[in-house]
């Protein structure tokens, strides 16, 4: 007798991976590297701060005549935009849908109850809601000044040592970026899971090479409006 | 030992539920967390009680059905099964909060036994290989590298006891899952369905309302059999392979 066989038709690649906990947590990874990879480049340009206004303000101008002339002026930047608006959209969609998952997959709270997790584990839902609040913030202070009396459009220099003169601008950024190293930590880690990257023997590579990512790009964005507050950039 | 037992007492599945208190005296450290419990049950049926309702089989720690929360971890302090639990990790005069495992999944029949029918679903999904059955194969026709044996036994030493859905902030069941998934995926008998078990397998495992995983560790925590974490990072593996696969 021949086995029974199975010729179920399976739903298409996007299909599987939006349908599946294990595919939107994909997204997640996918494009919360995506953002990490903007971050590092990020930093990286900020620091030329130390270098003076011109090198500052040259380097501003020159992410928007970047790959000209194939590019149009200011294309590169607006493709970057694109891509960093849909990698956010993305990853917050999927995080509230399987938050909403999760929260409906435990209805009923133990009554003896213990935190164990990191503190950083434990705070990837709302700080991920403190980052996202904080790029709108961000966006309105230092790319389009809105919130910023005074701001000139060209003069990025002048425009962060203006913004960095109020200490409550410096509040916003100091904790908004300890949020995104916590988020960094757990978040790096936990992508490389996702994609199937970890195993026993690189789990610790994974785990250290997080902690440096957010270490390292907290330091570098704090950096900034400390040295404004300081007097160091003025 | 003299003991303070507040545990969740649930008449039926649509009863409301709440902490009960009772008292116990004459508990020895010798004894496992259920015989304490099945002393508990002797003087509540004395006293014309109903005994305290929970699950149990081999009490050896070896298939699965006993498991309930202590003092809010699953199976209690130590890494083992509730019936390998002994009184001797607890202190004369203790107040221990026994609670049945939490999830949306896992609904309670009565008292602390909970409906997990929903494991069963997932191993028929795809927690199998399909062999024409007969004779014995002979042992050495097909061969298996000593790791992918060890990987395998590793994963086969699930017991399906569902402490990791209980330990989960998210009530998910992906190292369960990925128990089951990797065991079969790493060995030759299991590579003809090695995508279709997978993607069956997380799929109806979302079916059945688990949530999703996000990396906290309590399941890999509580295991009584050591199913470490990276059992997810492989099933996660496995799946992206398939998908890629099946999108062909």
């Amino acid at each position: 007798m021949a086995l029974a066989t199975r010729t179920d038709k399976r739903p298409s690649l996007p299909r599987t991976v939006w349908d599946s906990t294990v595919g939107k947590k994909t997204v997640m990874a996918v494009s919360g590297l995506l953002m990490l990879a903007y971050l590092v480049a990020h930093m990286y340009g900020n620091l030329k701060i130390f270098f003076g206004p011109g090198t500052f303000d040259g380097y501003a101008h020159w992410l928007r005549v970047v790959g000209e002339p194939f590019l149009h002026y200011t294309w590169a930047l607006w493709i970057i935009r694109v891509v960093m608006a849909a990698a956010v959209v993305a990853h917050a969609v999927t995080a509230y849908q399987l938050s909403r998952r999760d929260r409906a997959a435990r209805p009923t709270k133990y009554v003896h109850r213990k935190a164990r997790t990191s503190y950083a584990t434990r705070t990837m839902r709302w700080g991920g809601v403190i980052l996202g609040l904080f790029i709108v913030w961000h966006i309105l202070d230092l790319t389009t000044g809105t919130v910023q009396p005074g701001f000139v459009p060209g003069h990025p220099y002048a425009n962060v040592v203006a913004a960095f003169h109020e200490w409550w601008n410096d509040v916003i950024y100091i904790v908004a970026m300890l949020a995104l190293g916590l988020h960094i930590q757990h978040g790096f880690w936990s992508a490389a899971q996702t994609l199937g990257a970890g195993s026993k023997t690189r789990d610790r590579t994974f785990k250290t090479l997080a902690n440096l990512l957010a270490l390292v790009l907290t330091l570098g964005f704090v950096a900034v409006p400390v040295a404004v507050m300081t007097g160091l950039v003025s | 030992m003299r003991l303070t037992l507040r545990i969740w007492r649930q008449a039926n599945a649509d009863a409301e539920g709440a902490m009960t208190t009772y008292e116990i005296d004459g508990i020895t450290e010798d004894m496992s967390f259920l015989e304490m419990l099945d002393a508990l049950n002797e003087k509540l049926i004395l006293a014309g009680d109903t005994p305290v309702a929970f699950d149990h089989d081999c009490r050896e720690g070896i298939c699965g059905a006993c498991g309930v929360v202590i003092n809010g971890d699953a199976h209690g302090p130590e890494r083992t099964t509730t019936c390998q639990l002994h009184m001797r990790h607890f202190e004369d005069g203790d107040t221990i909060d026994v609670e049945p495992w939490r999830a949306g999944a896992f609904p309670v029949v009565k008292d602390l036994v909970v409906d997990r029918s929903a494991f069963d679903r997932i191993i028929g999904s795809g927690g199998y290989v399909t062999a024409p059955t007969g004779a014995a194969p002979e042992a050495h026709a097909t061969a298996v590298p000593k790791p992918a044996a060890d990987s395998a036994f590793e994963h086969a030493e699930c017991i399906g006891c569902g402490a990791c859905v209980a330990a989960c902030p998210n009530g998910a069941a992906m190292l369960f899952t990925s128990a089951k998934v990797n065991h079969l995926n790493v060995l030759p008998q299991g590579a003809p369905e090695r995508e279709t078990r997978v993607l069956d397998m997380v799929a109806r495992m979302d079916e059945e309302g688990f949530g999703g995983c996000t990396l906290a560790g309590e399941c890999a925590t509580a295991c009584p059999k050591g199913i470490p974490l990276t059992s997810i990072t492989s099933m996660n593996r496995e799946w992206l392979r398939a998908t890629r696969k099946a999108g062909r």
